[in-house]
């Protein structure tokens, strides 16, 4: 999945499509297992919102950094992580690629450059801006991106970061990943103006792109990710998309009331990005047998994934007194 | 061996470690012109690449520093005053303190959080503070606070050197104490607490400024043919359990000076270790001399009046001392 970009090469659509099937086949999966009662946690499943992580994250190799937020498993999977051993970490087992200690919130797999997904609203763009820091002093071209939410654009920490990344010229993507909802409240409800309009004043691009198409992504991050490489700076990239689950798997159990009608997001499924990019790739030449080939490759890979994570051992009670410190 | 004012040794040590191993950079508000002079010369001799004045923006400082070791630096992030921890504490607690943990062990994060600290210059409740009892209590921070300038020196090097976040408090208003210190390579390890004077009839276990307090408690004490063993913990996260209660052990007695509020305070969990597994070897209760649990006043005669000195340790020391279990 690493792409070179500038604004005359084109992606590997097929190679976005596996990507985004994936994380859509490992959450409805999810979704699926939070049904039947068998995690222990919470989790915030990402459906509709595939062609971010997979738009931004075809420009990134291992060597980049990524951090995320709490609905973090597309990420995850589109940075390259393991799809077994995100599974395994989501069912707490010792397997999980932080052993189990750290759950869905907290998938990292530091030698792929992701710094993990993230509890705290917020709480991984100070982080991105220092591993920004850390590819500017190394002087080989790396980047960092942070994906947050329109919920997260209201943090303070983004104008100090877009401040200080764009003083010093870090090479950063702030990817705001614009669902909608702050959790349960609609996003204009509780915030004001545009979120990509907040770079302006820094003097950061901020540019607005349809967040349900892969190809418009891939593009804007393209272009935010040469800059990055070249030295020029940070991009603030507000990706217009739509969460059609819930915050949180569990949410109906807890809300007495509905904060959104079923109307819009049946209007929003009609804008599923991965059909969209289903007819683009066919339009492009691509077989529907070998769509249909692809698709039977995802499924056997999740069903495996969940298999033997499934399966796999807890970690040993002792562990939980071990990694507080070096 | 020179002498120095404690602030002059974290100088040295930052040159020195900053000298060492290129890898170690570091951030921090008006870090160049250098308010308390710790960080004096430092970008004129390492470049403006590794010493960054920052933007007054804790919270993004504090993230990046947790960021930027991630990704292979050791970073030293200067907070200014020990207060200003507060305003970035959402990547010392929820970030730094817990990603070691939280990914069993795939990321290190060599940090030091470095701040001055303390009372005694009317500087008022915002600029006065001694936090590390809540930064005891993360679990997944090293807390060093030294008392003389050699141990600032060589606690800071050791700081650096650490692949953990520490919190380095300085008490180091007006400069901090003067003592010697050691030319070069002097490193003091993390996690051991240093006797500061030996004795057998009590043990006052002094942090940070109130060390001074209590050695000069000590001597007044002397000479009412009390002896008060000093020690000083330099480190209170991991603390050197097995010091401090050996020390007790051979007195009997315990007084813990402590310039935090009462309640929760160092002294608070250095005396429920005594009491735990030492209690059959007091002969009289354990006293904590804290700051009451009142915010630091700014009139001078206000601010004297709820901090420590050495007649709060002489007059705990002598009931102590007259009381028996």
């Amino acid at each position: 999945m690493n792409t070179t970009a500038d604004k005359t090469s084109r992606p590997d659509l097929l190679a976005l499509y596996r990507r985004m099937l994936l994380i859509r086949r490992m959450e409805e999966r999810l979704g699926d297992v939070v049904q039947s009662g068998e995690l222990p946690g919470p989790v915030h499943l990402c459906i509709g919102q595939e062609a971010v992580a997979v738009g931004v994250c075809a420009h990134l190799t291992d060597a980049d950094w990524i951090a995320s937020n709490h609905r973090g498993h597309g990420h995850f999977l589109a940075k390259g992580g393991t799809p077994h051993a995100m599974v395994a970490e989501i069912f707490g087992r010792d397997t999980g690629i932080c052993r189990g200690k750290g759950g869905s919130m907290h998938v990292a797999d530091f030698g792929r450059g992701i710094l993990g997904a993230n509890g705290i609203v917020g709480g991984g763009i100070g982080l991105a801006a220092g591993a920004a820091l850390s590819a500017q002093l190394d002087g080989k071209g790396r980047v960092s991106v942070v994906f947050f939410g329109d919920g997260g654009a209201n943090q303070g920490v983004v104008s100090e970061v877009l401040n200080i990344a764009a003083i010093w010229k870090l090479p950063l993507l702030l990817v705001c990943e614009n669902n909608g909802f702050s959790e349960f409240s609609p996003t204009s409800t509780v915030t004001a103006g545009e979120i990509a309009a907040r770079a302006q004043p820094f003097g950061v691009p901020g540019v607005t792109v349809d967040g349900n198409d892969v190809i418009s992504v891939w593009r804007a991050a393209g272009e935010a990710v040469t800059r990055a490489r070249n030295g020029h700076g940070p991009t603030l990239i507000e990706a217009r998309t739509y969460r059609w689950r819930g915050h949180v798997e569990t949410e109906r159990s807890f809300l007495s009331e509905k904060y959104r009608e079923d109307d819009e997001i049946a209007e929003w499924r009609g804008r599923d990005p991965i059909v969209r990019l289903e007819m683009q790739v066919l339009e492009g030449g691509t077989t529907q047998a070998e769509l249909d080939a692809i698709r039977a490759e995802i499924a056997d890979e999740v069903e495996r994934a969940y298999a033997e994570a499934m399966a796999d051992p807890p970690p040993p009670d002792q562990s939980a007194f071990q990694h507080m410190l070096a | 061996m020179a002498k120095k004012r404690l602030i002059q040794a974290i100088n040295e040590a930052l040159c020195e470690e900053m000298e060492r191993d290129p890898r170690v950079i570091l951030f921090g508000e008006d870090v160049k012109i250098s308010l308390f002079g710790d960080t004096k010369g430092l970008a004129e001799r390492f470049g403006e690449q590794r010493v960054r004045n920052t933007p007054i923006a804790e919270t993004a400082m504090s993230g990046m520093a947790v960021g930027a070791a991630a990704a292979g630096y050791r970073v030293v992030c200067h907070m200014m005053f020990a207060n200003f921890l507060y305003t970035g504490f959402d990547a010392i607690a929820n970030q730094a303190a817990k990603l070691h943990y939280m990914t069993a062990g795939q990321i290190k994060l060599p940090i030091v959080y470095m701040a001055v600290m303390g009372a005694g210059r009317s500087a008022g409740a915002q600029h006065s503070d001694v936090p590390y009892p809540m930064l005891m209590n993360l679990g997944g921070i090293k807390v060093v606070v030294p008392s003389t300038p050699a141990d600032a020196k060589g606690l800071l090097k050791a700081a650096i050197r650490d692949d953990n976040p520490v919190v380095f408090l300085q008490p180091a208003r007006r400069g901090g104490e003067q003592g010697e210190v050691p030319e070069g390579e002097h490193v003091v390890p993390l996690g051991m607490a240093d006797i500061k004077r030996p004795g057998t009839d009590v043990t006052i276990v002094a942090i940070g400024a109130m060390v001074r307090h209590a050695l000069r408690g000590a001597d007044i004490l002397q000479q009412e043919n009390i002896s008060a063993e000093v020690v000083d913990p330099r480190t209170l996260f991991p603390l050197d359990v097995a010091t401090i209660l050996a020390s007790v052990r051979r007195t009997g007695r315990l007084v813990v000076v402590d310039e935090a509020r009462t309640t929760c305070s160092a002294a608070s969990e250095i005396v429920a270790l005594a009491a735990e597994q030492a209690f059959d070897r007091l002969a009289a209760p354990p006293r904590r001399v804290t700051v009451a649990d009142v915010a630091i006043p700014y009139a001078p005669s206000l601010e004297k009046a709820v901090l420590p000195d050495e007649h709060t340790v002489v007059r705990a020391v002598r009931e102590v001392v007259g009381a028996r279990r």
